[in-house]
């Protein structure tokens, strides 16, 4: 049986699961402003983000590659962008890199129109409702999962999470690479403890190389800050809750990517260059991390959590997994799957593998998660300054 | 049915409590075989599968969380008063 999923075609080969206007923010001055544009669009979504201007070399990069990626990700169908005006992230230069994608885009400055923040609005709602109106005219079609790129995250962490949904993760994202598409593992300090694993799974010695060195550099980093790192790790709750070694704390984390090999290591928000596995160097804050899958083209997220989070992605919708039965009761609402069933009910990872995958499947060909019904819709975008950072540009 | 407890990978010495397992009850694992527990396993915790001496690795998830610290017996509880991380000892190519 072909495996496939109902999608929208864009430009350049890319398939969306989702058909959205972004209507992006170069800087935050204008954020109110887009709030209330998309607030009268349908299908629209607001890009609300706290930088664009003041910043410098891989921090100001940083911010530019990952305003683009969420514009050029497939689930978007066309974007507007409003500028302030005099901010360094330009929107003249955010439109540039985002019409190289050949979808639509549209620009202006809030400076530049007569009348205010009023006038911006009215004339922003008019540039977006007129793309709205073009995307509602596109159908679904069926395309297979090659198409697809997964992301992968974990988030309020707990001793079950390890043992229950990232593993079973895992066996979706072996399923999408064995499928021909593409799944990415953020969140590096979490790999600490496994590079040996890792480099074992690299396609190549560059690549090895290119897990090693960051994760080496970081424990240095960290201990010329005065952090020992490795000697926090796991924490006094990792421990009371059964980790007994960071080796141990880390495979749980890792258990998300699988067993496939791992084709590359990306630069954050850095869209992957081929297919298969592919690790990205994020320091583990969801938010962050979410917004760097989006930006590095994901059109979907696994997100496992023991102790629960509320949190979605304005760009790609997150699927949440949770092993802990207290939590999935608690937090019914937030929580997409219920993966403590592993522990109330026997069921096996491979039981659950199933489950995540018909939803998943189901996500990819409309059906809301929790957290886009609620509206849930979080970004941040980590800035990359200090010295960890500036070896990574 | 409720599993009292998991094994993360066919090779692992060690399994994954999934509920407070008390001293002195027996669990049966998939090939019939019973252990016998030997102190209490609180919830999300490991227990030896198989008897491992001081110095042996210890494996969950196919791969190695660390190294015995002293002998571990069949049933026994395993943490940090007995095993401790092993992954700073391996060599870059293990």
């Amino acid at each position: 049986m072909i495996e496939e999923f109902m999608g929208y075609q864009r430009p350049k080969g890319q398939v969306g699961i989702r058909n959205k206007i972004a209507i992006l923010p170069s800087v935050s001055c204008v954020n109110n402003v887009i709030q209330q544009i998309a607030n009268k669009v349908e299908n629209s979504v607001a890009l609300k983000h706290p930088l664009g201007c003041g910043q410098f070399g891989t921090d100001f990069s940083y911010t530019l590659r990952t305003l683009v990626g969420l514009a050029t990700n497939p689930n978007v169908y066309g974007t507007l962008i409003v500028g302030l005006g005099c901010e360094q992230m330009s929107s003249k230069t955010l439109r540039g890199q985002i019409k190289k994608s050949k979808k639509p885009v549209e620009f202006f400055n809030l400076q530049d129109v007569e009348g205010g923040s009023a006038s911006a609005i009215e004339k922003g709602i008019k540039y977006a409702k007129k793309m709205a109106d073009e995307a509602s005219e596109l159908k679904r079609e069926p395309f297979d999962f090659s198409n697809l790129v997964l992301g992968l995250e974990c988030g309020g962490s707990d001793s079950i999470s390890g043992i229950t949904a990232n593993p079973a993760v895992g066996v979706i994202s072996d399923k999408i690479v064995e499928l021909g598409g593409t799944s990415i593992l953020p969140e590096f300090t979490e790999w600490v403890g496994t590079e040996h694993l890792l480099v074992k799974r690299a396609i190549n010695e560059e690549i090895a190389e290119k897990i090693y060195t960051p994760l080496r550099y970081f424990i240095e980093y960290t201990k010329n800050q005065g952090i020992d790192f490795l000697g926090i790790q796991p924490t006094p709750g990792n421990i009371e809750g059964g980790l007994s070694t960071i080796e141990e704390k880390s495979l749980g984390t890792i258990s998300k990517s699988g067993k496939a090999p791992i084709q590359g290591v990306l630069k954050y928000s850095e869209k992957p260059k081929g297919k298969g596995l592919w690790l990205m160097i994020e320091p583990g804050y969801d938010i962050e991390s979410m917004t760097g899958l989006a930006a590095a083209g994901a059109q979907i997220i696994c997100m496992t959590t023991g102790r629960g989070s509320p949190c979605g992605n304005p760009i790609a919708p997150v699927i949440k997994l949770c092993g802990n039965p207290k939590t999935c009761d608690w937090m019914a609402m937030n929580i997409d799957i219920d993966a403590s069933k592993i522990i109330t009910e026997g069921k096996s990872i491979e039981d659950l593998a199933e489950q995540i995958w018909q939803r998943l499947k189901a996500v990819c060909n409309g059906e809301l998660t929790m957290a886009e019904n609620l509206g849930f819709e979080d970004l941040a975008i980590w800035r990359a300054m200090g010295g960890f950072a500036s070896m990574l540009k | 049915m409720k599993n009292n407890f998991i094994i993360m990978n066919s090779e692992d010495n060690c399994a994954t409590s999934l509920v407070e397992i008390p001293k002195d009850d027996e669990v049966k694992l998939n090939g019939g075989k019973i252990i016998k527990i030997n102190q209490n396993i609180p919830f999300g915790h490991k227990f030896a599968l198989i008897k491992i001496s001081k110095d042996d690795l210890v494996k969950k998830y196919g791969e190695i969380i660390g190294v015995a610290t002293d002998n571990i017996e069949v049933g026994d509880w395993i943490h940090t008063h007995n095993i401790k991380s092993y992954y700073l000892e391996m060599k870059r190519d293990d």
